[in-house]
């Protein structure tokens, strides 16, 4: 369990980019922070490991205060996956998958071998262990990221944006994976995104952020649709728009599914064991 | 050419010791620039100073600078100290600027994702920082070799041996072969120390290679490696 306790986070050259924040973030389950840009999501999640301490509050990880923990041993027992993955150029994808344990003193060949298997957890081929990330597609890199900050079996797992720098396809096969991955694994996730789609999809708690690290509603994907809090939060999640509104027209005999832009969202298909469309 | 092979055993004689009086400057300014480029690059308000500093000691005159030396530090006029100590100098002064830019130039991006897996500074310098600095650093040490290399030449000047004994003392005799055995003794061996730094690099920085290839061809490399 991860709690923030009051935090704030006022930069030297004066904003306050997170003001007065609280939240329980509750153990082997995912919660996403999603906000634009300037509501503070990612300062938010770095203060869990010490890459930004606040200026005031507490963080807390199973009632111990993150503060009074030394920053990089810290860091190496919670995983730690950003954007364009961060990996070291210069290191084979098998090297870098074992950067953490390397650095906490593993026997260099156990090291890669458990980096072995942990390639085929995310789903990728052994065959690329030896190549250097530059060899590899945004994709596969980004499952290497995933793959790195597993590596230490840490129980808490920081996501930054991990998939936003890849295309649209890419992206979702990596949602699945990783869904599929915390399902099997199970870790404290804290997943930091803009993309309401992706927090929906992902997160058991979803955060939405306005300005300044304020909350603008906390819930399940199902509460924040059903009951959004505000008109912020209405407009955030697209409702407002009419993109969650959907309703069912017929085409030649077909139900298809469109929102209230007009867009075309699906088809309407009906479980398997109902015979009869009562929707 | 009968010259050459008449005094080959000299030439050679003199080789060696040019290539003694180049390698430590190479290597000691390589050495004492790289941690003053790290200085200059990590704290913003040293790097004007360093780097001007650096770059008026490259401005004095080569010649006084070795003159005056042995009144600096104490030195018999006739030491090899006196070379070396000035060619380290301006080693320095070449290669402090590409150290900086060389740390500059290692992606913010890595440097912040290896402190978030838990890199310490220390070792996050010598396993993430130097090693990325690699290809800029050794463009620059190609540089100083081959610059120092011929500075040496310099030293016969001051009464030292190596290759530029053969320039004063054919200059003296009128002798066109003398000076020009000199001259490509010397560009042999700045070649020679070329070649190995190539090697060298491609030794410890096997990655580089196929970084800039992949930067190169990055549409047709990043089609293959899609099936991801």
């Amino acid at each position: 369990m991860i709690t923030f306790d009051g935090v704030s986070k006022r930069f030297p050259d004066g904003t306050l980019a997170v003001d007065n924040f609280s939240i329980t973030i509750p153990s082997r389950t995912t919660t996403v922070f999603v906000g634009s840009s300037g509501s503070g999501k990612t300062t938010l999640l770095r203060m869990i490991n010490r890459m930004v301490d606040p200026t005031g509050g507490a963080i807390r990880i199973d009632d111990e205060d993150v503060s009074t923990l030394e920053p990089v041993a810290l860091r190496r027992r919670v995983g730690y996956v950003m954007q364009n993955s961060g990996l070291l150029p210069h290191r084979t994808v098998v090297d870098n998958v074992a950067t953490v344990p390397l650095l906490t003193g593993v026997p260099k060949r156990e090291a890669r071998e458990a980096a072995l298997q942990l390639m085929d957890t995310v789903g990728l081929d052994r065959a690329l262990a030896e190549r250097y990330p530059s060899q590899l597609s945004g994709g596969q890199q980004q499952r290497v990221g995933v793959a790195r900050g597993l590596a230490n079996d840490p129980n808490i797992l920081l996501m930054d944006e991990p998939f936003g720098a890849v295309d649209p396809l890419v992206r979702s096969e990596l949602q699945q994976e990783l869904l599929r991955i915390q399902k099997e694994l199970a870790k404290t996730i804290v997943f930091v995104t803009h993309d309401i789609d992706e927090a929906f999809l992902l997160g058991d708690q979803v955060v939405i952020l306005s300005t300044g690290g304020r909350i603008a509603q906390v819930g399940t994907p199902e509460e924040i649709l059903a009951h959004p809090a505000d008109e912020f939060v209405d407009n955030f999640i697209g409702a407002e728009r009419g993109r969650r509104a959907l309703s069912i027209k017929n085409v030649h005999g077909k139900d298809v599914v469109v929102d209230g832009t007009g867009r075309l969202a699906g088809i309407l298909r009906v479980p398997s064991g109902e015979s009869s469309r009562t929707v | 050419m009968t010259w050459v092979l008449a005094n080959l055993e000299q030439i050679w004689e003199l080789t060696v010791a040019h290539i003694l009086l180049s390698i430590a400057p190479i290597l000691l300014g390589f050495v004492l620039a790289v941690p003053i480029g790290w200085f200059a690059h990590r704290f913003r308000v040293s790097r004007g100073v360093v780097l001007t500093v650096c770059g008026l000691l490259y401005t004095i005159p080569s010649l006084a600078l070795i003159v005056a030396m042995p009144t600096i530090l104490g030195t018999k006029i006739l030491d090899p100290l006196n070379l070396i100590v000035t060619l380290t100098l301006y080693a320095i002064a070449l290669m402090v600027r590409t150290a900086t830019d060389a740390f500059d130039a290692v992606s913010k991006d890595v440097i912040q994702s290896s402190t978030a897996v838990g890199f310490g500074a220390w070792r996050r310098f010598w396993q993430v920082e130097l090693p990325l600095a690699g290809p800029v650093l050794l463009a620059g040490l190609r540089v100083v070799s081959t610059s120092t290399v011929s500075l040496v030449t310099l030293g016969a000047l001051v009464g030292m041996s190596g290759l530029g004994y053969l320039f004063t003392n054919g200059y003296q005799r009128n002798f066109p072969t003398e000076i020009l055995t000199g001259i490509v003794g010397t560009v042999l061996i700045a070649v020679v120390f070329d070649v190995l730094l190539v090697l060298i690099g491609r030794m410890l920085l096997p990655w580089a290679r196929v970084d800039e290839a992949a930067r190169r061809g990055a549409g047709s490399a990043r089609v293959k490696a899609v099936a991801a």
